[in-house]
């Protein structure tokens, strides 16, 4: 049973001239990790706030076709209610935090909840030590740099135990290694929780190595909707510009030389193994 | 054209963000400063255009002391692109961003509007002219907050994690057009976690730990030092990850480009059937 179902999900901003997404149907199942990617502007960013019901309750404009979450009509369900199944983690963390401390962002989720004292205080350690942040609790998300605040930013989701974590390119300020245990995080939490992620990234060559699930847009809409190895290795990931793995792109080379590997590589380990293979022989 | 002379920075909240920085860069050299969050990169490049001003030592643009010279003055020579463009953007519609600063420096208004459509066609963003810069996506404000910059043409351009949110082709573009700056003598400095993004321009990289340059030299050099690398907090690039697990086949393990892997790869095979 998919936990986020799209039919034919086209969504104008009030003012636009065009819709920014365009007959988007996707089904994503519980559990999986997906990443979202596309070239700058093509409506990813837009298709998460569908997600999680920002459009059409915050952000009006005109929607269209069907789009359910956790069994919910997204059209019919208010935001507070979505929210405890889709948490999402914004591109920019200056536009979520506020509080005056990192604790108290992380806590304030939980308190709209009216969860008990206790239970918040327990939540906001784990989700603090999830995200490697102890040490900076008491300090104020403006003090901190940018890739501490994208970890408030993610903490405060992750309190929330949501089914599904949406992630707007959340590692974007932090440095490769940052980046790295940043997904490891959300890798476990995915493997552990069996929460449903969905990661809107540019950097494939760090993230591909999660997913299980790659969606690809291009002006709006899905040119491609698959398993990771099927995805990038289609010329069309290449030809819109989507910055596919190196090991990837490396194997399509390789292919032009008539040099073929048992499988697509999607990863450096992949590749390195598949490669040991046909220099040995 | 960028002298730093044994730098010390201290913030007015005690923290020592640079401890004893001495760095030259040439004109129309191109380098990239990498290394962990809160290593001092940014600290150190607002250096560079006067933002700060050592607590300790010096440093010189075209041989001036940014002492003594306003930041105004001195932004004419260095543009800096900030790394959150929500930051530097405030106008109503691209092009009157776009036009702040050139009006500012006082180009006449045909020259102003010259340079708008220069800035918008070179990033992109001509579409966007009438449109307001927070209707845009984050790469796409990334995009107007650079062409209001290098409108201007400043001979120093410091750019602050340019490629956060910027799809493949955009970076590609970003990588042509600074080769590009670079061939017509401007001096670019990025800052920057990408590595893929630096793998492939090759430039010189300076990598920053705990307020210190703790290695200096060729792209290609510095990114295959896995010891080095691990103490900047960077992850080498997918290639290098690559070779490294082929080492034992003696192939290179300096790579960071797939076109260099593809031909080394290629080469061996070719020796190997050679009877």
């Amino acid at each position: 049973m998919a936990i986020i179902e799209t039919k034919n999900l086209t969504y104008t901003y009030p003012g636009g001239s065009k819709p920014s997404i365009q007959d988007v149907s996707i089904a994503i199942e519980r559990g999986e990790f997906v990443v979202l990617t596309g070239p700058s502007g093509c409506g990813k960013t837009t298709l998460c706030r569908c997600f999680n019901g920002l459009i059409p309750h915050f952000y009006s404009g005109k929607l269209e076709g069907d789009l359910t979450v956790a069994d919910l009509k997204i059209a019919n369900h208010p935001i507070h209610e979505i929210a405890r199944h889709v948490g999402l983690v914004f591109q920019n963390p200056e536009n979520q935090l506020f509080a005056l401390s990192a604790e108290k962002d992380v806590a304030f989720g939980l308190e709209n909840l009216g969860m008990p004292r206790d239970e918040i205080r327990k939540r906001v350690d784990w989700a603090l030590q999830m995200t490697g942040i102890e040490e900076l609790r008491e300090r104020a998300p403006h003090e901190l740099s940018g890739g501490q605040q994208q970890r408030v930013a993610i903490a405060c989701v992750l309190a929330m135990q949501p089914d599904v974590m949406v992630l707007d390119e959340p590692t974007s300020f932090l440095d490769p290694m940052g980046a790295q245990k940043i997904f490891e995080v959300i890798n476990e939490l995915n493997q552990k929780l069996g929460i449903t992620v969905i990661l809107v990234e540019h950097r494939l060559d760090l993230a591909s190595k999660y997913a299980d699930h790659v969606i690809i847009m291009d002006e709006g809409k899905v040119i491609l909707d698959g398993e990771p190895r099927e995805v990038f290795k289609s010329q069309t990931a290449r030809l819109i510009g989507v910055g596919i793995p190196k090991a990837t792109r490396l194997w399509q080379m390789l292919m032009e030389d008539g040099i073929r590997l048992k499988k697509t590589p999607v990863n450096s380990e992949e590749a390195a193994k598949l490669l040991r293979e046909v220099l040995k022989a | 054209m960028i002298e730093v002379k044994d730098v010390y920075f201290t913030y007015t909240s005690g923290v020592e963000a640079l401890k004893g920085v001495s760095v030259t860069i040439r004109n129309g050299e191109f380098v990239a400063v990498m290394g962990q969050n809160g290593a001092g990169k940014t600290t150190l490049v607002k250096q560079f255009n006067g933002l700060l001003k050592p607590t300790k030592g010096e440093v010189l643009v075209d041989r001036v002391s940014t002492r003594d010279v306003s930041v105004a003055r001195l932004a004419r020579k260095v543009g800096f692109v900030f790394q959150n463009p929500d930051h530097q953007l405030f106008s109503e519609t691209v092009e009157e961003e776009i036009a702040f600063a050139l009006r500012n420096f006082g180009f006449e208004e045909a020259a102003v509007k010259r340079r708008i459509t220069w800035a918008l066609n070179l990033l992109g963003l001509t579409e966007y002219r009438k449109t307001s810069p927070f209707m845009l996506s984050g790469g796409e404000r990334k995009r107007v907050a650079l062409a209001s910059v290098l409108a201007w043409n400043p001979k120093v351009v410091i750019l602050d994690e340019p490629t956060i949110g910027q799809d493949h082709q955009q970076k590609e573009k970003l990588r042509q057009f600074i080769v590009q700056m670079n061939a017509q003598g401007k001096t670019v400095v990025i800052v920057t976690h990408d590595v893929e993004f630096v793998a492939e321009c090759n430039p010189r990289v300076m990598l920053m730990n705990e307020g210190k340059i703790i290695a200096d030299g060729e792209a290609k050099k510095i990114l295959t030092d896995t010891e080095i690398v691990a103490q900047a907090s960077i992850v080498p690039p997918q290639i290098t990850q690559i070779f490294l697990g082929l080492a034992d086949f003696g192939l290179p393990t300096d790579l960071i480009d797939v076109s260099e892997a593809r031909k080394a790869l290629v080469d061996y095979l070719e020796e190997r059937a050679q009877p």
